[in-house]
């Protein structure tokens, strides 16, 4: 365990909490940038180059953006006057998440002793990716393209202003 | 500790933390990023078993992470494009308002 991993893991944590805490949406959708970007590094920080470069493009480039914009087309970043920002039943999800992360956690710390100390650094190149993309997986590439062209569509069909009922 | 079981509660927290998220908050919005979050610890996982798995060149976790990040994307469109269009129809974004199925 790294000392690069320990502050990475702790920008990332910090990033996921502000996120859900923060009271101004506008701020949470900043926080959960700075959680995407820690992720990227972890993943920087595992030899998964490809990934953590997918990461920074896909999330910080497009799923942020996207998620400023739906705050600002709904006017969410005004905090609401009656109650706080947290559902009536906050005490029941986070009992639920308490319970999930005590679970998983044990898990892990259970089967930590068996987990291996250490792997070789794989060398994984671009090419092999790629090959590999239009080889083994390329049917899941072609569904991939297909789901991504439907969901395009869908999202605006489904966020598409409708016009006063046609006479 | 070894480095996997390191990462493997990191993503644990995250997921959690994600999950607390998606269950507590008001706004819509909000719910869709614990969301995004809970994939991303996924994510995170998958990563950190492909790293030390006894076959990392077959490329499996790693390629199973890349196309589990292009559908959270195609998610995250249709997420935030219904809730753009629930805005419009109730004029809110807070699920605590939106008690009624019937239009």
């Amino acid at each position: 365990m790294s000392f690069v991993f320990y502050v990475l893991a702790a920008l990332t944590i910090a990033g996921g909490l502000a996120a859900v805490l923060l009271r101004n949406l506008v701020h949470c959708a900043l926080a959960v940038t700075v959680a995407f970007a820690g992720l990227a590094l972890l993943f920087l920080d595992l030899d998964a180059q490809f990934a953590g470069f997918a990461q920074i493009l896909v999330y910080i480039g497009a799923v942020a953006i996207l998620v400023v914009f739906a705050i600002l087309l709904t006017r969410s970043s005004e905090t609401p006057k009656d109650g706080g920002v947290f559902s009536r039943t906050w005490l029941v999800g986070l009992a639920v998440a308490a319970a999930v992360f005590a679970m998983l956690g044990w898990a892990v710390l259970e089967t930590a002793p068996r987990l291996p100390q250490s792997a070789p650094v794989p060398v994984v190149t671009v090419q092999q990716i790629g090959q590999a993309l239009i080889g083994r997986y390329v049917l899941p590439l072609e569904i991939v393209a297909l789901l991504l062209t439907a969901a395009m569509i869908g999202a605006v069909i489904v966020a598409i202003h409708e016009k006063e009922e046609a006479k | 500790m070894s480095p996997l079981a390191g990462f493997l509660l990191v993503a644990a927290l995250l997921f959690s933390i994600g999950l607390a998220g998606a269950l507590t908050r008001r706004n819509a919005i909000l719910v869709l990023i614990g969301i995004e979050l809970m994939l991303n610890a996924a994510n995170l996982n998958f990563i950190a078993f492909w790293r030390y798995g006894p076959h990392p060149e077959a490329l499996t976790g790693m390629m199973f992470a890349i196309f589990s990040i292009a559908v959270a994307a195609a998610e995250a469109a249709v997420g935030l494009g219904l809730v753009i269009a629930i805005y419009r129809h109730a004029h809110t974004a807070d699920l605590d308002q939106m008690n009624r199925m019937k239009g």
